[in-house]
């Protein structure tokens, strides 16, 4: 039992989860030195300070700011967790709030991002993750109706698409420029993914270019038929615009639109009412509010219910589902845009592509996904994170691809056996979304990170994880082939990610390691000796010696132990 | 919809709407009718079970894949139950029954099941009850388990319809003699059937032998003494046979007041310090009796708080803790939230359901119980002060409370036989009034004051009550303990403080399994208990998902694990015989869904559940959601 004796201090000895991490990845870890160090990490300045803690209060320590982080050493008791949240008193305020800001928003002040300067060395090369060609091989492509092109090698098509691009067999180059004409920032149909047997197909790209007079563009309008009979459907080809209808039909007085009914014969569209960027930026606003300093306690679900951030995942994936369901019943193929085709497009195709293709639910088949829907499609990650940037109410800034972790997380919690990964996997992704310690979300598109060199100066994210794989496994994780996976979209089912957004708070510290699956790394553990001792024991009856000696604890006396916990 | 209480709102009350449509079209059904005459499925009665009425042509609506489809057949209504013998029960010895209950079947439903009847006369649904003047198209049964029945009687004959909806509603409704349920029937014509010796070693607390197991066990023995002086229940039926108090206290005093003023135990904590609970003395007016109360109390007091080697703190759960009406009105605006009619129902509520949820004030309730049996622990196993419970009868908020605080501290209660036996002592032996909570007799629906006190235990970690009347009860404390405990009742700042050092202490440490378990009670902590309160509703299933996924992957390991064991075994010592293979019930875990064992898999195919409701407006993030996505296209940085 526990004993009763308090300690006066709510340390949590567990939440320095981060700085071990690093430690561990051969951050240097002397002794001697007050904070610990990435390599190519210099230290700016340190200062004495009191930093008033939302949850325990007032604690004396030594801030330390480098050109990464901002580090907090308690004087009375360890709180490293605490160092990315500090507010200081004392006269000599400026020049540490300088200092700060100076390597907090490094673009403002014309200096690099950290990414640039950190020297961490990995075996393994994350940026060899992805292969565009290759991905597109698993899915069998090049085929008979569609093609790789290198139309946009060098970016003159679509500045923010990929290089790589599949297109159909049937379309040629040609046909692709004068589609690009009529189509948001030239974002054209392509490929994301294709049905391996019905070979049904995902496209994505951006809002035609309809406007208010309602433009038609017969190029497009051909382009899609070709799409539709890549596989020889009768049916129509479905269109889902991820935008509220009322938000489509505003987008044609800035030029932009959606498939009508008079000019694509072949085509039937579906709005899926997810809200913009901006709504969503909000709505984690007012989450960040009920959880922070202290997590609203009597309203607690109406408080939750009033940031509208569930409404919304359910919206994402139940968009999502549409979409997988079309492809996996062969019912038709499906395109999907909202606006510009890099935000809510990306959150759809994603989710779709996770649902019905079991690769992407293994640790690099994620890496990959998110490599391609987001990165090399031209998520803007710059402008909605803000990396380095210090213009905080920045109206371009918005949690997408946090949204979109948060439905893959709500999507494991509902399919605890059908992800390799673990919880820790996608809030180390989270964690190093803001970071800048990696070079894999720096930048808007693909483009850009070609003429930053991005690949080669500085390491990938994939590189911490894929060295590490080990941490960030699921140990359910049962592999299963062809198994489309449909979340179910209720409120009754989804939950805020405690673990993610309250993680912080002492208070609401979930059981780690979860008892489960505790007891099933047990059974494991017990398995594998009893395998080993099964093997000794043959290896021992074939050289004909008696087995009567065993060791001390023989397996009868592992019997109990076993039935009691149930 | 809800209980006479008249409690409202929580998706109870409802403007009155087509709440019903039906999606079977006759052509569908005329087309069954002669399979049916082949395949009717024989009722299946059990001893003392004796059939009353029954109506053919029935049909009940099976929910799959988002539509009703209607399955044919019989409905019949037993001195025990209500019964549908549909023409479909083949599918249900398909692979897919891992689990069926023997006695009650998929389409039964016990009479005491039943919680509410409504009938659908021209689309609009109806409670029934009494007498009827007009019989319904379509009857909906809501049963006490939250499943929900619908069955139409378009097809059936005006006489059966009569006889069966009269019948069904007489034999739930009606109130009933002790002497007339079933499982006194049962019982008699049972009698040669001899129950399987329960192997689970459950304590039943009947016999002296018991109580002084449960005292050397928790070595409560040292201070305490079972009594029998009860035995016969001579003194009080309230109290059971025998029970124990401390030793310093003379049998005489328990005949005092009837049991009543007596300090009896419920649990002795590893440190010494102990768990009792007191029902409280009679009322009185005249100041001569109350002044002899007040000098027994002070005699009785005297054996369990004698500082400074024994402290009692003292909680008054009848004045300072829940209204049971309060947890009664909780529970059914709570479990309307589950009982849900169809498809529309359940997405039209699904926007809204966090609020539905809070507004029903039982999260509130489960969050408060669950305090009150962390701050009795923390004076248990912190101050080391024995807690007396003080509750009128001492058998319905003492017997949440305390059994809750042997669920935290101790690791037994948490075994299977462990947790049995404490559902013995304290709420069977406690004398849980369930006969009234639950109002098997179906008396004075007027006045019903229901409550669902043994819910909140089992949600932490159920059964209604009727006919429990509070009386003002301000004088108590003063009566019983004098001024120098309401001290301690009327807990300070001080206290409030000593409970959340105690609590955020002990989560700040790694936990024992085996040891004290503290819940976390927190807003985003306490959660809706998917596994009974969704387990029928078709669209809350996850198909291969849900715990279960992760349940049934321990338990195969658990299999290879033993099957390893037994070759070593076998190996080590090969004169031993084999052990029997314990039989696999979760096998084909992909087929099961989150419902598991409770709800079967209905759905066919591998359709997705689509949400069918609209989006919620946005309030004041109106012009938000009108603005463009980019305002200034930044292209490349």
């Amino acid at each position: 039992m526990a004993s009763a004796s308090a300690p006066k201090c709510n340390s949590h000895t567990s939440d320095n989860e981060p700085l071990q991490s690093m430690s561990q990845d051969g951050v240097n870890c002397d002794p001697s030195e007050a904070v610990p160090r990435l390599p190519g990490e210099t230290l700016i300045t340190d200062k004495e300070v009191i930093y008033i803690c939302p949850f325990n209060g007032p604690i004396k320590g030594r801030v330390y700011i480098t050109n990464y982080r901002l580090y907090l050493r308690s004087l009375e008791t360890d709180m490293r967790n605490l160092r990315f949240a500090l507010k200081q008193e004392g006269h000599s305020r400026r020049d540490m709030f300088e200092i700060l800001t100076k390597y907090a928003f490094p673009l403002a002040h014309s200096l690099p991002l950290f990414a640039f300067l950190n020297e961490e060395k990995f075996n393994v090369d994350g940026w060899m993750v992805y292969n565009p060609v290759e991905e597109y091989r698993r899915q069998g492509l090049p085929n008979h109706q569609w093609r790789i092109t290198f139309i946009n090698k060098c970016y003159e098509l679509c500045e923010t698409y990929p290089a790589l691009l599949v297109v159909p067999y049937r379309a040629s180059d040609d046909d692709l420029r004068r589609v690009a004409a009529f189509r948001s920032r030239n974002r054209i149909p392509v490929l994301s993914w294709i049905h391996p047997e019905n070979k049904m197909v995902i496209v994505r790209c951006s809002q035609p270019l309809v406007g208010m007079s309602g433009k038609r563009n017969k190029d497009d309008e051909k382009y899609l038929d070709v799409i539709r009979e890549t596989n020889r459907q009768i049916s129509k080809l479905t269109i889902y615009d991820a935008r509220p209808s009322v938000n489509a039909v505003a987008n044609k007085a800035t030029g932009g639109g959606y498939e009508s009914d008079d000019a694509y014969h072949n085509a039937e569209l579906f709005f899926l009412d997810i809200h913009n960027i901006h709504v969503m930026r909000e709505s984690l606003k007012k989450v960040k509010d009920i959880v922070y300093p202290n997590v609203e306690e009597s309203h607690w679900l109406s408080s939750l219910e009033s940031t509208h951030w569930l409404e919304h995942i359910k919206l994402v994936l139940t968009g999502a589902i549409q979409v997988a369901d079309k492809v996996s019943s062969g019912k038709s193929s499906v395109l999907v845009h909202c606006s510009d085709g890099w935000d809510r497009t990306a959150q759809l195709t994603s989710l779709a592509m996770l649902m019905l293709d079991s690769f992407y639910r293994s640790i690099e088949g994620f890496e990959i996904l998110v490599q391609k829907e987001w990165i090399s499609f031209g998520h803007k990650f710059a402008s909605r994170i803000g990396h380095g940037d210090k213009n905080h109410a920045d109206a371009d800034r918005s949690p997408i691809f946090l949204q979109f972790v948060d439905c893959v997380w709500q999507m494991s919690k509902q399919f605890p056996t059908a992800f390799e990964f673990n919880e820790r996997f996608l809030i180390t992704i989270l964690d190093h979304l803001y970071s800048c310690r990696f070079g894999t979300f720096l930048l808007n598109c693909e483009s850009a990170r070609e003429k930053q060199k991005v690949a080669e100066r500085t390491v990938s994210l994939w590189s911490l994880i894929n060295s590490n794989k080990e941490k960030f496994k699921n140990p359910f994780y049962t592999k299963e082939f062809n198994r489309v996976l449909y979340p179910v979209a209720s409120m009754r089912h989804l939950e805020l990610w405690v673990n993610y957004y309250i993680r912080w708070n002492p208070r609401i510290k979930q059981q780690q390691p979860n008892p489960v699956e505790q007891r099933y790394m047990e059974l494991l553990a017990l398995r594998d000796d009893y395998i080993k001792r099964l093997e000794e024991l043959q290896l021992a009856n074939s050289s004909k010696v008696p087995s009567a000696s065993t060791s001390p604890s023989s397996p009868s006396q592992m019997v109990p132990h076993l039935q009691t916990h149930f | 919809m809800l209980g006479k209480g008249g409690v409202g709102g929580g998706g109870g009350t409802r403007a009155p709407k087509p709440s019903f449509v039906s999606y079977v079209r006759p052509e569908e059904i005329h087309t069954n009718e002669k399979e049916v005459a082949e395949k009717e499925v024989a009722l299946h009665l059990l001893p003392g079970e004796q059939l009353l009425c029954e109506a053919s042509t029935v049909l009940k609506y099976v929910q799959e894949d988002s539509c009703q489809r209607g399955v044919y057949g019989r409905l019949v209504c037993t001195d025990f139950k209500i019964s549908f013998l549909g023409d479909d029960e083949s599918t249900l010895d398909s692979a897919e029954t891992h689990f069926k209950n023997k006695i009650i079947g998929e389409n039964d439903i016990t009479l005491h099941c039943v919680d509410q009847i409504y009938g659908v006369f021209d689309e609009k649904k109806k409670t029934l009850f009494g007498q009827l003047k007009k019989y319904p198209e379509k009857l909906i049964i809501h049963c006490k388990d939250l499943r929900v029945f619908h069955f139409c009687l378009r097809y059936t004959k005006e006489e059966e319809v009569k006889r069966i909806v009269s019948g069904i509603i007489h034999h739930t409704q009606a109130p009933k003699l002790l002497k007339r349920l079933f499982l006194f029937s049962y019982a008699t014509a049972a009698q040669n059937i001899i129950a399987a010796s329960p192997k689970n070693h459950t304590v039943m607390f009947d016999t002296l032998k018991d109580w002084c197991w449960e005292l050397e066990r928790t070595k409560g023995n040292v201070k305490y003494k079972a009594v029998s002086v009860n035995e016969g229940y001579k003194i009080c039926d309230r109290l059971p046979a025998y029970f124990v108090v401390p030793t310093p206290l003379p049998e005489e005093n328990v005949r005092r007041f009837q049991g009543r003023g007596i300090p009896i135990w419920c649990w002795s904590c590893h440190n010494g310090s102990s768990l009792l609970k007191m029902s409280a003395l009679p009322k009185e007016q005249d100041d001569g009796i109350l002044q002899i109360q007040k000098s027994f109390l002070d005699g009785i007091y005297k054996t369990i708080h004698r500082p400074p080697y024994e402290i009692v703190k003292t909680e008054d759960l009848s004045n300072n803790f829940l209204p049971l009406q309060e947890i009664q009105a909780a529970y059914s605006k709570f479990k309307q939230l589950f009982l849900i009619d169809n498809s529309t129902e359940f997405w039209d509520t699904d926007i809204k359901w966090f609020s539905l949820l809070e507004s029903s004030s039982w999260f509130d309730i489960i969050r408060r119980c669950l305090k009150k049996a962390i701050e009795i622990t923390e004076y248990l196993e912190a101050q080391n002060m024995n807690v007396l419970l003080l509750e009128e009868n001492a058998s319905d908020l003492c017997c949440l409370v305390s059994s809750l605080v042997q669920v935290m501290m101790d690791p037994h209660c948490r075994t299977r036989a462990g947790f049995q036996s404490l559902i013995q002592k304290e709420w069977i032996m406690g004398g849980h009034c369930f006969l009234d909570r639950c109002n098997h007799l179906r008396q004075s629906e007027k006045e019903e004051h229901r409550r669902q006190l043994s819910l909140p235990l089992t949600q932490s970690k159920s059964s209604p009550k009727r006919g429990f009347f509070r009386e003002e009860t301000d004088h108590l404390i003063k009566n019983l303990l004098g001024k120098r405990i309401s001290k301690l009742i009327n807990s300070s700042d001080e206290l409030q403080d000593n409970f959340r050092e105690f609590y955020d202490s002990w989560h700040s440490k790694p936990t024992d399994y085996h040891g004290l378990l503290l819940p976390r009670i927190e807003g985003p902590e306490i959660k809706v208990w998917a596994q009974r309160y969704l387990r029928w509703i078709p669209e809350a299933q996850i198909a291969g998902g849900g715990r279960v996924a992760t349940m049934s992957k321990l338990f195969e390991m658990m299999e290879e694990v033993q099957s390893l064991q037994e070759k070593l075994n076998e190996r080590c010592h090969p004169q031993e015989p084999l052990q029997t293979e314990t039989p696999c019930l979760l096998r084909n875990s992909a087929r099961l869904s989150s419902l598991f064992p409770f709800a079967l898999l209905q759905r066919h195919s591998s359709k997705p559940i689509l949400p069918t409701s609209s989006w919620k407006t946005l309030g004041d993030e109106e012009d938000l959601a009108k603005r463009e996505d980019e305002f200034v296209d930044l292209g490349d940085v």
